[in-house]
């Protein structure tokens, strides 16, 4: 129950426990501590040496009504804490999850997360990965996914860093996308100190008018290094890809790049826009002729850029 | 009493002399007029008074309140009250209205609704939104000058704040440019518009970097309309043809 406390008041959740409406699992090393459903959702759980097996599977046509709430986090000492996630949600299923990742311990951590999301046919899954870490940098994380987005499915992930630093973050999701279907996939991620970011966002659209967007938002402070490979390939008529990338150096740190656009029908379209640099100086002016001191003006844009 | 005094204000550039020996006075509460013809230097006076980077090196001085601020940073220059809005305001990605208009409160973080409403900008609809490029240019230019507003000012200077403002918003700038005198701030707006430019108690006719006239507003529009407008030598004045 400390464990379950802790989890909750990090990630602010009170309130999720104990309401019949909404499916939660909590997770501490390789310890489930609760796990609840809900109507429509069946959660299967095996716990393993170095981590645990989670099986959600959503039945087809049903609509999680509130918003599920995963927390996984490693409170005690352990060289690694491996997530097995397979999500499926049948044809027509809606469900929302909010997953929070919370490593604060000052020794290192290691988080790996395998995924495999399956959405059928003209389902909607929703995922909101919101990480605190520890405040020395000694965090390591590897949100690993491969996503199918079946026929008119819709599929959106929101990776944010909402506390502590990042250590390192290795995001790698591999999005296959079929006919009429969406794909949304954000990552904002401010580093600093000697941290490392890195972040490879597929999209392979290989059904008529499927279509992707990929964005990151990274910030890279004092001597962090950033990477971001954003890769869509374009198979079928209208399909509809684009890639968006900002990355906003500081300090000594590196930041780079790598929009990779592959399009293999005429009738297919992919855009990409980057921009990787410092502050743009208009608006550290704009900022500070309003009374803000550079410091102050550059830790506001990026606020803007990360949020 | 004066305000702001500039006193043989030069300023060179790659070579390129942009301010020429400008020396004139704003006092405390009056609005302000500088035009001239595009490249004359009033954007540049305009970031030499607020001390933008490459904007500092100036010979001459610039006294405000009584002090030199010369070597003061904008950040410096704006705690004393000095602003500046711009003819192209900057874009800022994710960065929502609210959070925009609090940094110009200082500690105080009030008055952003009001700020708002005095551009014509519902705060309802508004301060949620995030100052990017989903904004119109009039709107973003609204929103730079609720900014203005919401820190209130000694001295504001603004830069064509008509520009690529519609008709029906153009109203609600003049009414802003009203409400920041009421507040007691100084207005010096850089304007090609008319009707702004009788606006003014005074203004400053710029050209080629140099303080060619002062006058009241409406005599120097009458001056710009007859003379630069139809000069064939702009920005190259033949020294004694138009002097003061």
């Amino acid at each position: 129950m400390k464990e379950i406390n802790e989890l909750m008041n990090r990630a602010k959740l009170e309130g999720v426990l104990g309401d019949p409406e909404t499916a939660s699992l909590f997770i501490d090393n390789n310890k489930v501590l609760s796990s609840s459903g809900v109507e429509g959702l069946v959660l299967n759980l095996k716990e393993r040496k170095d981590g645990v097996d989670v099986f959600v599977r959503v039945l087809p046509g049903a609509v999680i009504g509130k918003p599920v709430h995963f927390c996984f986090g490693i409170l005690h000492k352990s060289k690694v804490q491996k997530i097995n996630m397979n999500i499926t949600l049948e044809k027509g299923a809606v469900m929302n999850v909010f997953s929070h990742c919370i490593f604060p311990r000052k020794d290192p951590s290691r988080h790996l997360m395998q995924g495999k999301i399956v959405l059928k046919d003209g389902s909607t899954f929703r995922y909101f990965e919101k990480h605190i870490h520890s405040e020395e940098g000694t965090s390591k994380v590897y949100p690993h996914a491969v996503v199918k987005v079946g026929k008119g499915a819709r599929f959106l992930s929101d990776f944010e860093l909402i506390g502590g630093r990042v250590g390192l973050v290795d995001i790698d999701y591999d999005m296959r996308c079929e006919a009429d279907s969406s794909s949304d996939f954000i990552s904002k991620i401010g580093g600093r100190g000697r941290d490392v970011i890195n972040v490879r966002e597929t999209a392979t659209l290989s059904g008529e008018n499927a279509k992707a967007v990929l964005r990151s938002r990274i910030a890279a402070r004092d001597e962090t290094r950033a990477e971001v490979v954003n890769k869509i390939i374009a198979k079928a008529a209208g399909a509809f890809g684009h890639v968006d990338c900002t990355e906003i150096l500081q300090g000594n740190g590196k930041v780079k790049a790598y929009p990779e656009v592959e399009v293999l029908h005429p009738l297919a379209r992919v855009t990409h826009e980057a921009n990787l640099g410092g502050v743009d100086n208009r608006q550290l002016e704009t900022l500070m002729a309003r009374g803000l001191s550079k410091t102050e003006a550059e830790d506001l844009i990026i606020k803007g850029i990360l949020s | 009493m004066a305000i702001l005094s500039i006193k043989n204000l030069n300023l060179e550039k790659a070579g390129k002399r942009l301010l020429d020996g400008i020396s004139l006075e704003l006092e405390a509460g009056k609005t302000y007029a500088l035009v001239g013809p595009n490249g004359a230097g009033k954007s540049t006076l305009a970031y030499a008074l607020m001390g933008l980077d490459g904007y500092r090196e100036i010979g001459g001085d610039i006294i405000f309140g009584g002090k030199s601020i010369r070597k003061k940073t904008v950040s410096q220059r704006a705690k004393l009250g000095i602003t500046l809005a711009w003819q192209e305001p900057a874009r800022f990605q994710g960065l929502k209205v609210e959070d925009f208009l609090l940094a110009s409160c200082g500690a105080r973080g009030e008055g952003i609704v009001e700020a708002l409403e005095r551009v014509g900008l519902d705060p309802k609809r508004y301060l949620s939104r995030a100052v990017d490029k989903s904004l119109s240019g009039g709107e973003r230019k609204r929103i730079e000058l609720a900014s203005v507003i919401a820190m209130k000012p000694k001295l504001v200077i603004l830069d064509e704040p008509d520009s690529g403002v519609d008709v029906q918003a153009i109203g609600k700038v003049f009414e802003a440019m009203d409400y920041l005198r009421s507040i007691g701030a100084t207005i010096l707006v850089i304007t090609h518009n008319m009707r702004v430019l009788k606006k003014a108690d005074r203004a400053f006719l710029l050209c080629d970097g140099k303080l060619i006239d002062e006058s009241k507003g409406g005599d120097v529009a009458e001056y710009f309309k007859e003379r630069c407008l139809k000069c064939p030598r702009k920005n190259n004045p033949i020294k004694g043809e138009a002097g003061i």
